[in-house]
């Protein structure tokens, strides 16, 4: 279980996160969804460790998740990843083993197997000797997925997976989702879904700053939950969902 | 044509220059691959002209050039990151300031404490002024650097790559980062004797970014890079030789030389040569 306490951090003088708590259980997806700039990839960093945090501590199983980082799978958000960078998808995938393997040493011949069999449940096997520029949005996406994989980690965190991806590799990562799922690993995954779509996350959370709501996706997107997270000017559409006033 | 070719190889500076040459011109593009993956390729310049100051006080004290030319180099990187951290001030804003104010002190010190250190052949390289001793130098410093760079691949491509996803799977990014600082340091310094503060960023840039149009790979880049640099610092040695040129300008020249014909003619993103490629699928 993934455990966030009372989490708050602070950016040269504003909070991007105040007081967030929160558990993760293993064996479920939860959705993290909030308007842009709420500090959902802020949590994400924080929970990892990667940005400084005021206040608050995360614990995984009990023990400081900042001591077990190789137990944590991250997959960015893809604006953070220089597409040009000389490196095939193989490589990048091979990449999960890098803290496993160790210092001074080659990835062995079951990292090697590992890689091959992430890249073979993302489909990518076939395209995996090429340069990650030349590949498309969505099957970039998956060879991070297989990174994440590879990596045989127990909490999963996605940072935007969904967005700008096609049908195929939307429905991989469906599929990828609940395998790791009932496999009992713990998945947060940050996104910009909405309407239906939500309803595939066992639980979600709504962020803006604070948590706003946490529970199944039904009792989470209310009106007026939805409206103190995105603003009041938020209306219901005809058919009953609520919609973005911008899409992201 | 071949006494063309052997005929410089009678004098011992010109022998100690190209076996020098040609370790730098592996040294350099190998290690140059790292910034300019990192898009960072004028830290190169930067840091060469900050080691000036140090090199003109090691000098006036009497100690390894090396050492001084090292603390400047690794404080000029510091204080880039420093200003980085603590300001809104981006990165190539502070990266010219500290270029020319660690450039203009150094200028400066060379003038107040009236050392006997020759600027000319500082910024622009001088084949004649390569020692044997100065083969020893460069060879320890390319040995140890090549070796660490091979020890610490596999996590260097990582950091290099993805930091925030390298600092995430708990690899040591600062060290990582700081390392890779003082290679490039001490690989600027190796360099500047026979390129020259000025231009020895040439040999640090063009070769990898010219095999960078070539291959897919950062090992590849680094290989062919290394190539490339030996062909281009022994060609403009021997350019240099014969037009009497300043050994820098002549390879710094050699190298972009090269770079055009990869940019007309890379079989993949050649300007000449990609058109061809796709209209062969059509068949
Ligand atoms: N490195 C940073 N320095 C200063 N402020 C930052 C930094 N990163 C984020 N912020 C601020 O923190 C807040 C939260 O940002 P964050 O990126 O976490 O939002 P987000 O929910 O992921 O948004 P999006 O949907 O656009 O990805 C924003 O107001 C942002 O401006
Ligand atoms: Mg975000």
């Amino acid at each position: 279980m993934l455990e966030v306490e009372y989490l708050s951090v602070n950016y040269r003088g504003t909070w991007a996160l105040e007081d967030v708590s929160l558990r993760l259980i293993p064996g479920e997806l939860v959705g993290l969804i909030g308007p842009n700039g709420a500090g959902k990839s802020t949590l994400i960093k924080a929970i990892l460790g990667l940005v400084p945090v005021h206040s608050g501590r995360v614990l995984f199983e009990g023990i400081p998740l900042q001591h077990q980082r190789q137990r944590v799978a991250y997959v960015p958000q893809r604006s953070q990843i220089d597409w040009d960078y000389p490196i095939t998808a193989k490589s990048v995938v091979m990449m999960a083993c890098t803290v496993s393997t160790g210092w001074f040493r080659k990835p062995d011949r079951q990292a090697r197997s590992r890689v091959r069999s992430a890249l073979e449940r993302v489909e990518m096997l076939n395209l995996s000797h090429r340069q990650i520029g030349e590949l498309s949005a969505g099957q970039q996406q998956r060879v991070f997925l297989a990174r994440a994989l590879a990596q045989q980690a127990d909490l999963f965190l996605f940072d935007e997976p969904f967005t700008g991806i096609d049908k195929k590799t939307e429905a991989i990562l469906l599929r990828l989702f609940a395998e790791l799922r009932s496999n009992g690993k713990t998945l947060l995954i940050c996104s910009h879904e909405w309407g239906n779509s939500l309803d595939r996350y066992d639980r979600l959370l709504l962020l803006n700053q604070r948590l706003l709501a946490n529970g199944d996706p039904k009792t989470v997107m209310t009106l007026d939950n939805i409206q103190r997270a995105y603003g009041e000017n938020l209306q219901p559409s005809t058919n009953g969902h609520v919609e973005m006033p911008f899409f992201c | 044509m071949l006494s063309w070719l052997l005929d410089p190889l009678n004098y011992e500076f010109m022998r100690n220059a190209i076996v020098t040459g040609i370790l730098i011109g592996i040294l350099c593009p190998v290690v140059g691959s790292f910034l300019i993956v990192q898009r960072m390729a004028i830290l190169g310049d930067v840091i060469a002209h900050a080691i000036l100051p140090g090199l003109v006080i090691a000098n006036f004290l009497g100690i390894e050039i090396i050492l001084g030319a090292f603390v400047f180099g690794m404080l000029s990187t510091s204080i880039i990151a420093w200003i980085r951290a603590q300001s809104r001030v981006k990165i190539d804003a502070a990266m010219a300031l500290i270029f020319a104010s660690f450039f203009a002190l150094g200028v400066s010190l060379m003038t107040v404490l009236d050392t006997r250190l020759d600027l000319h052949e500082i910024l622009l390289g001088d084949i004649l002024s390569v020692r044997a001793s100065d083969i020893w130098r460069t060879s320890i410093v390319a040995l140890v650097i090549l070796l660490l760079i091979m020890l610490f691949y596999k996590e260097l491509l990582f950091y290099t790559f993805d930091k925030i996803g390298a600092e995430a799977a708990g690899l040591p990014v600062n060290a990582l980062h700081v390392g890779l600082m003082a290679g490039i340091t001490l690989t600027l310094i190796a360099g500047m004797k026979i390129v020259g503060v000025i231009l020895v960023v040439s040999l640090l840039v063009g070769p990898a970014t010219t095999a960078y149009l070539l291959v897919k790979e950062l090992h590849w880049m680094m290989a062919v890079g290394a190539g490339l640099g030996v062909i281009a610092s022994v060609v403009g040695m021997y350019i240099s030789y014969y037009l009497d040129l300043p050994s820098g300008p002549a390879i710094a020249l050699t190298v972009f030389g090269l770079f055009v014909l990869a940019l007309l003619f890379s079989p993949s993103q050649g300007i000449l040569t990609r058109s061809r490629f796709m209209k062969l699928p059509k068949h």
